[in-house]
């Protein structure tokens, strides 16, 4: 961690011109890098340092700056989101780097998420799932009164645990099979936690499996990365109860 | 409806007529119904997935309408609604402490100080029950008690327990829930969602809404969208201020586009500062982090009392400290509304007495709080929001005080909309925190949720049919030449911007305008700057459309490109906002005009001259709109002025 002001980094960036782009690395370097900014903050000045260059900037997502909403994906010196546990690229400051540094920068990368451009991906695979199951069935205005049907604190609370991922797809990205064992897992652990999603608790697991399998992520084999990256801290076990899940909802 | 000006413009906010308890009621059992058979054939476009939108769009494709919904984001759910942190209010009184829908209605009317439609606040605080039992039955996490029942809390100064949550990430949890009922209906077919496509323009057959432009922002393409009706649902324009709570993509260009093809702008300068915000720390600032409001219910705020005081917070003897809130407003102390703790914090900062190395802060200080219930209970209470302040600021608020300072959050203008959500452009509504609807002059805290989504699910579904019903489907397609005017336009509008290849980026122009509006058009408003804002800006703009350099090409993904039509949007909007500042010289709510203030120095209301609403129609980029009055006419409650000392 720098305790200075300001540092020089050195950057190694993803460029990609589109889909069909082969992509490289291209080198910059930027000078008197406040180290309370956010690391998104430090793409932004090198942009404005290109732009006043009439260079074309670096293209990368990102909307909320707050590890919410789940658009920031960077993979920083080969680690989803970058150093610190725990903390979306977002919210990741330059203080967490050496002055003189090199940093490495690229996109997810997984064959279900192509490149866009330079880090951007598409991530659509992830709505598809979604849509496959991720829900129940609700029409509106057809709901009891919300204390109708009490649920205790515990299970609350258990799947909140679950229903706080952000979808950006950091497990994917980290997984050495590029598998979305967990975002799936913690949509499935989460309703299967709640009397809500008791009606389509077998097609909802099926469903989503399915879908996941077609959008071509790959198997989990329990390296754990996902869990080690996620942002927001969604524990594996996710993945366990889909498998307990799947396997009820197959053989009964 | 009174008209004060000459124009023959017509408008009617067609409020139903009947005791107030009774109108929606009432207005239910006449909207005309689109026979189930027919709903297919009809083609409805909704803008934007965020609360507002996600739920409408749900809940119309459920009922039988084919709805193409559209969205910035990679995906719905990344909407701004997203990071809401705090909670949604609701009428349930589950906690028996004596609320009502009456008192929720009164609280929000009230809190935004007799600028809102009674009518339509009730309706608000009427539906706001069916929303937590449909946010519940989709699988919503909300906090419980031991027993099982959902756990409420008390927000913003409230004096009942009324707020629902989700730890504290409410917006979030909500939002999915909304997200996964509109991916049901996209997975049976009935609703497509159009991620990453931005509506550029609206398309307008005799002045009517007939569908949108839409850029694709992964191939550049311009597209044509015909619909038999247009939901606006695309959020608020804080970032006009360049700095705010909202994220990056917020922005007001849906919104603006159709002002300026005849939609009416509601109350444009009403605006919400809120108090408790990490300050700024440098110019390459991005945008500010919201501390939550329910840290002032144990943080005392304070500031040195002599001016220009450097030392470290705690080398500051107790008697040397002003705790400025707990001083003026013995009564409410800390917890007075958003609005007031923004301008004293404002004023202390002005004397110089603020803290931090750019003077533009206060603390907010838990050491009494640790002290009196132990920091085990504090860290329980605000351990996610400690942890939060830390990362960004590198400062462990358990031992030296947080800094605060206030930070642009909400904007409670929007698109002027009648009570069936229409804006004066028949078949384009507009929901949620685009239109100007519920909250007046100022939003109470938890009740922006609230409103997103009683419109998407529980007003735009009765409300719309009424439209529909004289319209005949799909009467016009896209080969009608006013699709193809308004693509030409568009297309070329982006081919001028990426051909001015100036010499200042079109953050340089976002930064300067965002300066002007945070000192003239921000906390404190009076005659002279909000005049000097107007002629500052246009002179801005006119400077932005010679000189702004905008990079790369049309036809590829172009986070830029868009980012310079958003500006150039602003650039408009900022001189509205400032003229409809001007046009207003009393204060009330978060606007506060040095003119108008009571001895005291606190906001003063002038209800005999300013009990209406502005709304402004677009007459050209470079001339003065004509400016509008819908008269506010209060049958139930009493106006009153606010008062916590
Ligand atoms: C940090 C923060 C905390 C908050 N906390 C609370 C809280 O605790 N309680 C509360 O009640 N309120 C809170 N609010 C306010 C509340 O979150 C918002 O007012 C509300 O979520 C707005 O919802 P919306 O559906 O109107 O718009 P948004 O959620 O902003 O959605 C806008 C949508 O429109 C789309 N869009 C915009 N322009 C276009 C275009 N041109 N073309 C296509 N799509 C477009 C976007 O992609 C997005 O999908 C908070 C706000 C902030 C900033
Ligand atoms: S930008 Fe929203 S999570 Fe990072």
């Amino acid at each position: 961690m720098s305790t200075q002001d300001n540092i020089s980094v050195n950057l190694k960036v993803w460029r990609q011109d589109g889909p069909n782009d082969k992509g490289r690395f291209e080198d910059y370097s930027l000078k008197d890098v406040n180290t309370h900014m956010s690391f998104l903050e430090m793409l932004d000045v090198l942009n404005e340092n290109l732009m006043k260059e009439k260079k074309t900037p670096i293209e990368f997502d990102h909307d909320c700056r707050e590890g919410i909403c789940g658009s920031c994906n960077l993979v920083i010196n080969g680690i989803a989101h970058g150093p610190e546990a725990r903390t979306a690229a977002c919210q990741l400051h330059m203080r967490h780097f050496k002055d003189g540094e090199t940093i490495t920068i690229e996109p997810w990368r997984a064959t279900a998420f192509p490149v866009i451009k330079d880090l951007v991906v598409d991530r659509n695979a992830f709505d598809r799932i979604m849509s496959a199951g991720g829900y129940v069935t609700v029409a509106t205005g057809n709901a009891p009164d919300a204390n109708a049907l009490p649920i205790s604190k515990v299970h609350a609370d258990s799947a909140m645990d679950y229903a706080i991922c952000i979808g950006c797809g950091a497990c994917v990205a980290s997984c050495p099979n590029s598998s979305a064992a967990l975002f799936t897992g913690a949509k499935i652990a989460q309703l299967s936690k709640l009397p809500q999603g008791e009606p389509e608790r077998k097609q909802r697991v099926k469903s989503m499996v399915e879908q996941m399998e077609k959008e071509g992520f790959g198997d989990c084999s329990n390296f754990g990365e996902c869990e080690a990256v996620c942002p927001v801290g969604i524990s594996i076990s996710a993945i366990a109860t889909m498998r307990t899940e799947y396997v009820k909802a197959m053989f009964s | 409806m009174e008209v004060a000006d000459k124009s023959t413009f017509k408008w009617d906010s067609k409020i139903p007529t009947g005791p107030l308890t009774e109108k929606w009621k009432t207005h239910k059992n006449n909207v005309k119904l689109v026979n189930p058979s027919n709903k297919r054939k009809f083609n409805i476009i909704v803008v934007g997935t965020g609360l507002a939108g996600a739920a409408a769009a749900a809940s119309l494709g459920e009922l039988g309408y084919n709805v193409k919904a559209f969205c910035i984001q990679d995906s719905a759910r990344r909407a701004h609604s997203i990071a809401a942190q705090g909670g949604i209010n609701a009428a349930k009184n589950y906690q028996n402490d004596g609320d009502s829908i009456w008192r929720l209605f009164y609280d929000t009317i009230k809190g935004g100080d007799y600028r809102s439609r009674e009518a339509n606040v009730y309706r608000l605080a009427e539906v706001s029950n069916n929303i937590i039992d449909q946010c519940v039955a989709q699988g919503v996490p909300f906090a419980r008690e031991y027993g099982g029942t959902l756990d409420n809390r008390s927000f913003g100064g409230a004096q009942v327990s009324r707020t629902f949550y989700a730890r504290g990430q409410t917006g979030q949890q909500l939002l999915l829930g909304a997200y996964s009922a509109l991916m049901k209906t996209v997975h049976s077919g009935k609703v497509e969602v159009r991620t990453r496509e931005e509506m550029l323009d609206l398309v307008t057959v005799d002045g009517t809404a007939k569908g949108i432009i839409s850029r694709n922002l992964v191939t550049g393409k311009i597209e044509r969208h015909a619909a038999d009706a247009v939901l606006l649902c695309t959020g608020g324009y804080g970032n006009v201020f360049y700095l705010s709570t909202n994220a990056k993509n917020s922005n007001v260009t849906a919104a603006w586009r159709c002002y300026r093809k005849g939609a009416l702008f509601g109350n444009p300068s009403f605006t919400q500062i809120h108090p408790t915000c990490i300050p700024v720390s440098g110019e390459y600032q991005s945008k500010l982090t919201l501390m939550s409001e329910s840290l002032r219910n144990d943080g005392r705020v304070w500031v040195p009392k002599a001016k220009g005081d450097k030392r470290p917070p705690n080398q500051i003897p107790e008697e040397e400290r002003d705790y400025y809130l707990e001083r003026i407003y013995p009564s409410f102390g800390n917890l007075v509304p958003r609005d007031v703790a923004s301008r004293n914090a404002k004023n202390v900062c002005d004397e110089g007495r603020g803290v931090g190395e750019s003077g533009l802060a206060v603390y907010l200080d838990f050491a009494d709080a640790i002290q009196r219930d132990g920091l085990k209970a504090i860290q329980d209470r605000y351990g996610n929001l400690f942890e939060m302040y830390q990362k960004i600021t590198d400062e462990n608020p358990y031992e030296v005080p947080m800094r605060i300072y206030p930070a642009v959050h909400y904007t409670m203008g929007g698109l002027w909309v009648d009570y069936n959500l229409m804006t004066t452009v028949p078949g384009l509504f507009a929901l949620g925190e685009a239109n100007f609807s519920d909250h007046g002059a100022n939003r109470l805290g938890a009740s922006a949720l609230m409103q997103g989504l009683a419109d998407g699910y529980f007003v735009i579904p009765y409300t719309i049919g009424n439209y529909l019903v004289e319209v005949t489907p799909g009467e016009i397609d896209t080969d009608h030449e006013a699709f193809v005017e308004a693509e030409q336009k568009i297309t070329a509008e982006l081919e001028q911007l990426l051909n001015i290849k100036g010499s200042k980026t079109i953050l340089d122009f976002h930064r300067k305008l965002g300066k002007i509006m945070w000192d003239k058009v921000g906390m404190s408003r009076d005659e002279e700057g909000l005049k000097e804002a107007i002629a500052e800006i246009s002179a801005l703009r006119k400077e932005y459309w010679t000189d702004v350099f905008v990079p790369g090409q049309q036809a590829t993904y172009n986070k830029y490109l868009e980012y310079a039509m958003r500006v150039a949007d602003f650039l408009e909007l900022g001189e509205l906002m400032a003229r409809d500042a001007l046009e207003r010289p009393e204060s009330c709510g978060g606007h506060f005009r040095e003119e108008s203030k009571t001895p005291e120095g606190e906001a003063k209301r002038d209800d005999e001259n300013y009990t209406h609403v502005s709304a402004w129609e677009f007459t050209g980029v470079d001339s003065a709109p004509v400016h509008h009055r819908e008269d506010l006419v209060f049958e139930n409650v009493k106006l009153t002025q606010r008062s916590y000392k």
